[in-house]
């Protein structure tokens, strides 16, 4: 057991570090809420491209797919990194390369693979997520977007919804049912969906935050050629897993760093505001609250190395990473009260108001923060899968 | 970097596993209770043969030169058991401060036996009034002829009647406001041990009251007046050796519970299917798995000294002391009414997390310690 990092990996840190200064755009639009999501998206694009033409973007993927061929404590340190500088996260990370890259991988024909991967990291092509549909939240395995073979390709009808991106996308990994007659989880195939495709129509979904990051996307009669289908047919739950282990794993290495950020920030503005005539930072309570704070991310990021060093051992996550996921977000959300019990009376304020503290990003922060407990297996998914799949017990 | 276990430290948890679950088990543990100490002479002699006192300690004292990784496996794994005994005192309070503020000839004096099993130690830090500063001693040396008299009252210190050496922590005149350590013999005139009534009967503290106890000035642990920041330093360590004590015993109360979940019938079926303990057992394995990171990555900091070795340790005994005693807790709970027998098991882990957890600094001290680390107050 060892906590340092190696003479390798620090060199590899410092060509990160020394790369990131010299790149790092000095200017970046300013982007909130959904105004200028165009000039956002173009300047994401162009930051994306510039990382990956230096070999940046897939640090673990194999090299004949477009990455770096280098291992998990290396994809740890870049995102570190990335982090650090305050750098723009690669474009659609969360869905292009953390989960339809571990799907095509895993579960993908050869052809497929040299088709989207590549274009994956240079952000050619983004990439959205089709799973949830209005009746198939927590239960996936219930859902109802239905595709028949039709010669060389499947005609798609449904509704997905909760889609991010979905406005931005080029393409999007969609589980359909193509056997109503089976049992529930072996009826399901994941196929990949053009979205400029004729029949599909996309509309924003307003969130809670007055943002529109996700959408509905509706299927119309979609024309999908057959060899988009990943895997066999019939075998979509086992390619869904896959993306969805992954989705819960060591990518939350790039939340903690955010939390942690966050949480310094938070301590500052802990001695700004003023409380019963003394800083907000002198208070007892406060401190204690704070110190919690600290105490969880800390620990977060000991439970990702963990992780890490156990995908490095044995190749895959396993289903404890759902303790990272249910681990982050809720305490994501303690950091986001503790915020908002801070500014007091000011936590009403929201952007744009005379004396919202900050210009309301904690507000926003506050906000979203309810969605990481829901999205990608809610907390008590979670639970579920830790209690079924890591302690054994019964099926309920 | 490489945050698991390599193959030789697998191969330490394994015989200490199976060591403690060999000569510990439970009818052990409560005809020790039963005891008036706590201890077990013929278990303490076992371990010193697997070479477990002088495990952290270096070769040239007659240790094994491993590290606070390696000592922490071992202490998790009594912690699972609930092992009673002066392991804890002797080697964790009483060796690894021996161990950074004694001079050469010292560690041979004490050190060297205690690697041998042929020593016990503990520590006599608390006084009446609970402070975790040096301004919390008020046990005084005063400077006599070449040596000193101490005097004063100790609380809390454990395994006193069993302990060959008794260090403790006291003021002297030509050093007022510091702390110097002494090494005192037990059997000295003036130390009289008075044992004191605990909830967790697995381990056994006392008073110690010391009535002009007369040591030579080779009995001056270190320098005379510059005891604390060494203290400050293995508080640390036995923080992270505590907690790591405290999430071998969480893991046994989660096994126990998952044991029980799946087996017990209610309503026809198994009660581990009901989700609303499901989610309970599942808050029980987070717990359980955070309170190892933190405990893990605090050994590694100390074992390669580490300057955020305080902020680690605080991390771990803030954490696994709420996480102990809540899992401990919920053990009860999912027992029903058997969880809150004298037969059953679970009421000793709980007995014992409550202790821990207000052991060597609660979680509130340790958040108000690592408030002042990170900046703030």
């Amino acid at each position: 057991m060892d906590l340092k990092y190696t003479p390798e990996e620090e060199r590899f840190r410092n060509e990160v570090r020394e790369w990131l200064q010299a790149n790092l755009p000095a200017e970046r639009p300013e982007v909130s809420e959904s105004e200028n999501m165009d000039e956002w998206m173009a300047f994401l694009r162009n930051w994306q491209r510039k990382l990956s033409d230096a070999g940046w973007a897939g640090i673990a993927w194999p090299k004949e797919y477009g990455g770096r061929g280098a291992g998990v404590n290396e994809q740890l340190i870049f995102t570190e990194e990335m982090a650090r500088a305050k750098a723009p996260n690669l474009m659609n990370v969360s869905i292009g390369i953390e989960l339809v890259g571990p799907a095509l991988m895993h579960h993908g024909a050869e052809a497929q693979r040299r088709r989207y991967l590549p274009k994956i990291l240079s952000a050619e092509e983004v990439w959205c997520q089709g799973f949830s549909e209005p009746g198939a939240g927590s239960d996936l395995a219930s859902l109802q977007t239905r595709a028949v073979i039709d010669g060389d390709r499947f005609i798609v009808t449904g509704q997905k919804v909760w889609t991010s991106w979905a406005e931005y996308s080029d393409h999007c990994i969609l589980l359909v049912r193509t056997d109503a007659s089976a049992p529930r989880h072996k009826g399901i195939s994941c196929l990949l969906v053009d979205m400029r495709s004729p029949g599909i129509t996309v509309r924003p979904t307003r969130q809670i935050t007055g943002e529109t990051e996700f959408s509905e996307v509706f299927f119309d009669g979609v024309a999908v050629p057959r060899e988009n289908l990943v895997g066999e047919i019939n075998g979509g739950w086992g390619v869904a897993m896959t993306v969805l282990m992954h989705e819960r794993g060591t990518s939350a290495i790039g939340y903690q760093i955010r939390l942690r950020s966050e949480l310094d920030e938070l301590m500052e503005l802990a001695k700004r505001i003023e409380k019963n005539g003394r800083p907000a930072s002198a208070d007892p309570l406060i401190q204690q609250k704070l110190a919690q704070s600290f105490i969880e991310v800390e620990i977060l990021k000991y439970n990702i190395y963990r992780s890490a060093t156990q995908i490095a051992r044995n190749g895959s996550p396993g289903p404890e990473s759902s303790i990272i996921k249910l681990f982050w977000s809720e305490m994501d959300r303690r950091q986001k009260e503790v915020a908002m019990e801070l500014m007091g009376l000011r936590s009403q304020l929201v952007r744009g108001s005379k004396g919202a503290v900050d210009h309301g990003r904690w507000q926003r922060a506050f906000l979203w923060s309810r969605a990481g407990t829901i999205y990608a297996g809610s907390s008590e998914i979670q639970r579920n899968i830790i209690a079924e799949r890591v302690l054994g017990l019964p099926r309920g | 970097m490489d945050f698991g276990f390599t193959p030789e430290q697998e191969m330490i948890r394994g015989q200490a596993a199976e060591f403690f679950r060999r000569e510990c088990p439970t009818a052990v543990v409560r005809g020790l209770m039963e005891g008036e100490r706590a201890h077990s002479e013929q278990m303490w002699r076992k371990m010193a043969e697997l070479g477990w006192m002088g495990l952290v300690f270096p070769e040239e004292f007659g240790g094994a030169g491993l590290s606070m990784v390696e000592l922490s496996i071992v202490l998790e794994e009594m912690g699972r058991v609930l092992a009673p005994g002066t392991y804890f005192s002797t080697v964790v309070l009483g060796g690894l401060l021996l161990q950074s503020a004694a001079s050469a000839e010292q560690k041979r004096r004490w050190l060297t036996p205690i690697c041998e099993g042929e020593l016990k130690a503990t520590l006599a830090l608390y006084e009446e009034h609970e402070c975790p500063g040096p301004e919390g001693i008020r046990v005084r040396a005063e400077n006599i002829d070449g040596g000193f008299a101490i005097s004063g009252k100790k609380f809390f210190v454990p395994d006193a009647e069993v302990a060959d050496l008794i260090i403790c922590a006291a003021k002297t005149n030509s050093a007022e406001d510091r702390v110097t350590l002494f090494a005192v013999d037990r059997k000295l005139d003036g130390v009289n041990i008075t044992p004191l009534r605990t909830m967790d009967q697995t381990r056994s503290l006392y008073e110690v009251s010391f009535e002009s106890v007369r040591v030579d000035e080779s009995c001056v642990i270190g320098s005379e007046g510059g005891a604390w920041p060494v203290i400050g330093r293995a508080l640390d360590l036995a923080a992270v050796g505590l907690s790591a004590q405290m999430v071998g015993g969480a893991r046994s109360v989660l096994e126990m519970c998952v044991e029980f979940l799946k087996t017990r019938e209610q309503f026809g079926r198994k009660i581990g299917s009901f989700q609303s303990l499901q989610h309970r057992s599942a808050d029980m394995l987070l717990l359980t798995e955070s309170a190892k990171s933190a405990v893990y990555a605090a050994s590694c900091a100390a074992s390669d000294d580490a300057p955020d070795l305080p902020v680690l340790a605080s991390i771990a005994k803030a954490y696994s002391s709420e996480a102990y005693v809540w899992i401990a807790g919920e053990g009860i709970q999912l027992h029903g009414g058997m969880g809150f027998t004298w037969e059953h098991d679970v009421h000793l882990y709980y007995k014992r997390a409550c202790a821990d957890a207000s052991t060597l600094g609660d979680a509130t001290h340790h958040r108000r310690r690592l408030a002042g680390l990170i900046g703030l107050g």
